[in-house]
């Protein structure tokens, strides 16, 4: 690893630290007599759930836009992040004039529970001792996530949302969302997710868990206390998971075998090829903003995502006499939640004769796609929306977009 | 936005219009094989109907979305068997039938699926179809069959008295059939069916099941 002293000073790694504890971002704080029922049978409160919104709500508060950010998203889906100054991570598909149309919509965009951006997760003070929470962190679930995020919408005074979307962990809790609480969501649009973690999804994800836990500045999670952090071990956890957001056509597109700043081999372990170099990147950026026991505990509520077995086994029943208007979308590439588990969705969708639109997408950039420029998916979803918008009697946009 | 669309007068095939005619206003629809979902937006438009698609081409799904309709990208062969019984009023299957693998089984789901079912098809026993086959000896190419027979997805063609013994054969009550010329014109139903089968160039059948479940 050519990642640096994990001793060093950091320059953003203060400010991640203020964010997980003191949020830039709006808030709720919900009191200790309003705990959350989590999944695992344990109380949870009083816990926090950091915000961001975009747009105005109407009158009658039916305007209304939840977006679900993915594994290691975060609230600022349409502006600047506070740690690395990055725009949005979804800007091409949020914002004024796009097509989750920020001068027409509200967009409410919470940072997960679990989560590491000011949401209560295991980098948070645990109220019983003041440190970190840490491993004593309960294990939670895509579930208790969406739980949370009821608690906001209901401080918001919102009784339905117009739309619940997201990718990936974002399309599972949005499926979450519709089946638990189908008369709170008018219309849901899925992209690039499954209804329940393949056993591959689950292997790839122990592969990174066991690499931060490998690390001995992880610290058997209480690297807060002690001043350290488990840089190396995210890092590689992170580098493992985003070979899996690409496609190996993209790799080789990108990359090929081109070898970084050097005329021939070197023949060491130095980061010869351009796509060792670029990895290494991606490991070490993702460092400075993310906490390795979110990481954890996230990959962890992904893999007990299973939607049908909460449903005797039948996804179908997950969606009986639903009335939510379902757009589901998945890419041609995307080997991670591939076509196959996106019309498992709709076959299930179809069995309760629900209102569903599929779209496959074309594109040869694998899994992340969906946070890429792709002209069809955002066709796919304005054009959706619109026709949602209409059926729920919400003004046109200003210029017939 | 619907409104603007609606401001463009735009073409509608003939049988679109007569299934449009043939559909009761507020009701449950699914156009399988939906194609770019024009007789979708004219049942919206018309009938303001609760519609779903069903397209292969993902392209057409993807524009048909686009557009505000519910489409999903599938197959009649596979994804009918997904349905309940009795999940729409009109189960319509618009000059998709021939282009089946398996016909039958398909318009087995169509009559278990919806309570009446729609079809629509070109007719092989056309006399175009008959005297291009007659004459030149090769597999007729129409302006209804365009496609050399080597790149025609159509892979069960059948003429109307065909079509009329496979509702027999599935236990299909025929509500109504009507057929059209080469000018769009209807035939007159006092006609005989052999003569409905050599002058009609497609046409549109409205069935109900006699089965009891």
């Amino acid at each position: 690893m050519n990642t640096a002293n994990p001793r060093e000073f950091q320059p953003h790694s203060d400010a991640r630290v203020l964010e997980a504890t003191k949020p830039s971002s709006d808030y709720i704080d919900i009191p200790e007599s309003e705990p959350l029922h989590l999944d695992c049978r344990q109380l949870l409160a009083p816990f926090r759930i950091a915000y961001k919104t975009y747009g105005t709500l109407n009158a009658a508060k039916s305007n209304a836009i939840l977006v679900c950010h993915a594994l290691t998203g975060d609230q600022y889906v349409a502006s600047e992040h506070p740690v690395t100054r990055k725009p949005g991570w979804w800007e091409t598909m949020v914002g004024p004039g796009k097509p989750i149309d920020t001068d027409r919509f509200f967009v409410i965009c919470p940072n997960i529970l679990g989560g590491c951006m000011g949401s209560t997760g295991p980098a948070s003070p645990n109220p019983k001792t003041g440190k970190p929470w840490g491993l004593d962190f309960p294990v939670i679930t895509i579930g208790d996530m969406v739980d949370a995020q009821v608690r906001l919408i209901d401080h918001l005074g919102i009784d339905q949302l117009f739309c619940v979307t997201g990718g990936s962990m974002g399309g599972m809790q949005v499926l979450q969302w519709a089946s638990r609480y189908p008369e709170r969501v008018f219309s849901a649009v899925p992209v690039a997710t499954a209804a329940w973690h393949s056993s591959q999804n689950i292997a790839f994800h122990e592969v990174g868990r066991q690499a931060v836990m490998a690390d001995p500045d992880w610290c058997e999670g209480r690297y807060h206390e002690l001043g350290k952090t488990p840089r190396n071990g995210l890092a590689v956890a992170r580098m493992a998971a985003h070979i899996t957001y690409l496609s190996e056509e993209a790799l080789h597109r990108k990359f090929g075998r081109s070898l970084q700043d050097l005329a021939a081999k070197s023949f060491s372990f130095n980061a010869d090829f351009q796509v060792e170099s670029y990895l290494r990147h991606q490991g070490s950026t993702f460092v400075d903003r993310f906490d390795a026991n979110s990481y954890l505990y996230i990959t962890r509520a992904m893999d007990y995502f299973d939607l049908a077995a909460e449903h005797g086994d039948v996804l179908a029943n997950a969606f009986r006499g639903t009335r939510t208007r379902f757009c589901v979308v998945s890419f041609t590439s995307d080997w991670l939640y591939p076509t196959r588990e996106s019309r498992e969705i709709v076959h299930a969708l179809n069995a309760v004769a629900a209102n569903v639109s599929f779209v496959e997408i074309e594109s040869d950039k694998g899994h992340d796609a969906f946070l890429l420029d792709e002209p069809e998916l955002f066709a796919t979803i304005r054009g959706f929306l619109n026709a949602a918008a209409e059926r729920r009697g919400l003004k046109p946009a200003q210029d017939g977009r | 936005m619907l409104a603007p669309q609606n401001a463009q007068p735009r073409q509608h095939r003939v049988d679109h219009l007569l299934i449009a005619e043939m559909v009761a206003p507020g009701s449950r629809v699914i156009d399988v094989g939906c194609g770019d979902g024009a007789l979708l937006q004219l049942l919206a438009d018309t009938k303001n109907v609760d519609g779903r698609g069903i397209e292969v081409s993902r392209e057409r799904v993807n524009a048909c979305v686009a557009r505000g309709l519910s489409v999903i990208q599938g197959d009649a062969d596979r994804d009918l068997a997904d349905y309940p019984d009795d999940a729409f009023d009109y189960a319509i299957l618009s000059l998709t039938i021939q282009a089946t693998r398996q016909p039958k089984p398909v318009l087995e789901n169509l009559l278990r699926i919806g309570r009446r079912a729609i079809v629509s098809f070109p007719n092989f026993g056309h006399w175009k179809v008959r005297g291009s086959l007659l004459f030149t000896g090769r597999m007729p190419v129409t302006e209804n069959l365009p496609e050399a027979w080597y790149v025609s997805p159509n892979a069960h063609l059948c003429t109307i008295k065909d079509f009329a013994d496979l509702c027999k054969v599935v236990s299909a009550r025929v509500e109504r059939a009507v057929a059209f010329n080469t000018w769009g014109q209807q035939l007159g139903t006092w006609m005989p069916l052999t003569v409905h089968n050599l002058m009609g160039e497609k046409a549109v059948f409205m069935l109900t099941r006699k089965w009891e479940r």
